[in-house]
């Protein structure tokens, strides 16, 4: 296990900083004079001047790419070019929000998945499986900045039941939360079942239920914990794009976070800001992964043991 | 019988792209008079805030999501493959960096750099091509990195390398042939994704800008006059979901057929 530990923070570490790099060069695609593009050519000369000073882009590239490091490793991240804060300060703001919006979606979809793929895989091809991949192949067909403004038409508009954006509100989450976690949940569901129709078929089930077990025993006890493992894994896979699916439904719902917040700043060309975002959702990201491989290890006892060998 | 419905849903969507241009169509005619109109005869889907035809926009923004999507399948799949058969056959350091690269292209989320990206190359049907390939080339080269890891030691591959074959003419000839049914079945769903992320980049205005069309800047448009004309936006939600729908059945039918097992995983954007 502590070999694996080792090997896990190692490669995730080279990852995180190709990843910074990466972000560090995404305000070099800025066709033509990013200066120029950011502040506007009717910009003086001075204040083009100042910006390109401030944001390094006088200097040489490998000196640059120090520099951002160095920030990055002091917290640094620079000033919003649009309201001149501290970016790590707004994104201290805007993280509780995503972070928020995540959990509950994370925790709908297993809510969902768990019951509807385990459903199906024991009625297989009957009508709760029919129903139950129907749901899931509708869930991933349904992109969230359509089923948004759907649930906003029927649920705020036409029944008035819920805010119709913003965070403030009471039951402000539902909304996002449904729109979000549909889609996870219809992928985890299809896995739950697939997952565990593979244990089903085992010799071992057959022999727990040969010796007398109820069929619920046998799901739970011997089937359920097996089949966890590849659903732990795609969990952690599908954070990403659970992450991702954040930016577009936080910007359908007005959520404060940091999704949003990286739609607004392309809008208004703060592409430091941009970075941020693209890095900060990038990190935990890689986090979440590196730690779902730990706990993936922990819980089967072959890679635990196996590991140290 | 379970593909007629999903291949006719297809057919239709790459007949509008196709020779939508050819029809009498006029998405970009304003006509006051019928701002906001419901469906009716003659407007069988009714008018936008501009009065311009749905329907006729929709054929448009068909056309624009069929153009990303086949660009963005040809070029991520043409890159993917080559690298990561490339980086498998060679093997030794170019396989490690590879895996490298692919590592650090999959520590971003779906769809997130695709949306940074095209904010920061600028709107456009080009970026969104460019912004998608980059991101979509990786589960190609994963894939064909696999599989040719797995093929190179068969026993054709050590005749005709005893035989004197050349490296390009073993990995075309030799191993691709074997490598496409799964290959096949990722570029189907890779559709499906590219359809949304299409779709999701122009209704967060990074992709085609006014007058052209795509459904996803349909969607974005018709939000501010949902209560009044729910028509602007499920039309082209309908139209996207229909898509999205027949693609994923396809490649569902794709994989039973050609008997891939859990070659891919379905993502969603």
């Amino acid at each position: 296990m502590g070999n694996l530990l080792l090997t896990r923070l190692i490669s995730a570490a080279l990852v995180v900083v190709g990843v910074v790099c990466l972000v560090f060069f995404l305000i070099h695609l800025v066709p033509g004079d990013p200066v120029e593009v950011m502040l506007g050519e009717s910009a003086r000369p001075a204040d083009r001047e100042a910006l390109r000073t401030a944001l390094g882009l006088n200097q040489p590239l490998a000196a640059q790419l120090m520099h951002y490091f160095s920030g990055l490793l002091r917290l640094d991240l620079g000033e919003s070019l649009h309201s001149q804060r501290p970016i790590i300060d707004i994104l201290a703001e805007r993280l509780p929000a995503t972070l928020e919006l995540a959990a509950l979606s994370l925790l709908l979809a297993v809510a969902l998945a768990l019951p509807l793929g385990i459903l199906a895989a024991l009625h297989k091809d009957r009508g709760w499986d029919v129903g139950a991949m129907s749901f899931s192949l509708l869930g991933v067909s349904i992109p969230n900045f359509w089923m948004g403004p759907m649930l906003i038409l029927l649920f705020s508009l036409w029944l008035g039941w819920t805010p119709v954006s913003g965070r403030d509100a009471a039951g402000s989450f539902i909304l996002p939360t449904i729109t979000l976690g549909t889609a996870l949940a219809a992928i985890l569901a299809r896995m739950v079942r697939s997952s565990l129709l593979e244990v089903l078929s085992e010799d071992y089930i057959r022999t727990a239920r040969a010796k007398g077990l109820s069929m619920g025993a046998v799901v739970w006890q011997h089937a359920l914990p097996n089949a966890w493992l590849p659903v732990v894994t795609l969990l952690g896979l599908q954070l990403g794009a659970l992450l991702g699916g954040a930016v577009i439904t936080e910007t359908v719902f007005s959520w404060p976070g940091i999704g949003s917040l990286l739609v607004e700043s392309i809008q208004k060309r703060d592409y430091p800001v941009v970075q941020a975002c693209v890095l900060v959702i990038s990190l935990i990201y890689v986090l979440v992964n590196t730690l779902t491989d730990l706990v993936y290890a922990w819980i089967d006892p072959r890679i635990r043991l196996g590991a140290d060998q | 019988m379970r593909i007629y419905l999903p291949a006719g849903i297809l057919l239709l969507w790459c007949l509008m792209a196709l020779f939508g241009p050819l029809l009498p169509l006029e998405p970009n005619r304003i006509d006051l008079p019928h701002i906001l109109n419901g469906p009716g005869v003659g407007q069988w889907l009714g008018a936008d805030d501009l009065g311009r035809s749905v329907l006729d926009r929709l054929v448009m923004g068909a056309r624009t999501s069929f153009t990303v999507a086949l660009g963005v399948v040809c070029i991520s799949s043409l890159i993917g493959i080559l690298a990561g058969a490339f980086a498998a056959y060679v093997g030794g350091m170019v396989d490690l960096l590879l895996v490298r690269v692919i590592d650090i292209f999959l520590a971003f989320p779906g769809i997130l750099l695709a949306i940074a990206l095209a904010g920061v190359m600028g709107p456009g049907v080009d970026n969104v091509i460019i912004a998608l390939s980059v991101v979509g080339w990786v589960g190609y080269a994963r894939l064909a990195r696999a599989q040719v890891l797995s093929l190179k030691y068969r026993d054709h591959v050590t005749a005709a390398i005893a035989l004197g074959t050349g490296h390009l003419r073993i990995v075309v000839r030799h191993l691709l042939p074997l490598m496409a049914a799964p290959l096949i079945i990722e570029a189907t769903f890779g559709v499906a994704s590219i359809v949304i992320a299409e779709a999701g980049l122009s209704f967060l205005g990074l992709g085609v800008q006014p007058p052209e069309a795509s459904w996803g800047s349909m969607i974005r448009d018709g939000t501010r006059y949902m209560l009044v004309a729910p028509h602007l936006v499920l039309a082209p939600g309908i139209a996207i979901l229909l898509v999205v729908l027949a693609v994923n059945l396809l490649g569902d039918y794709l994989r039973d057929w050609l008997d891939v097992r859990g070659a891919t995983e379905q993502k969603s954007w």
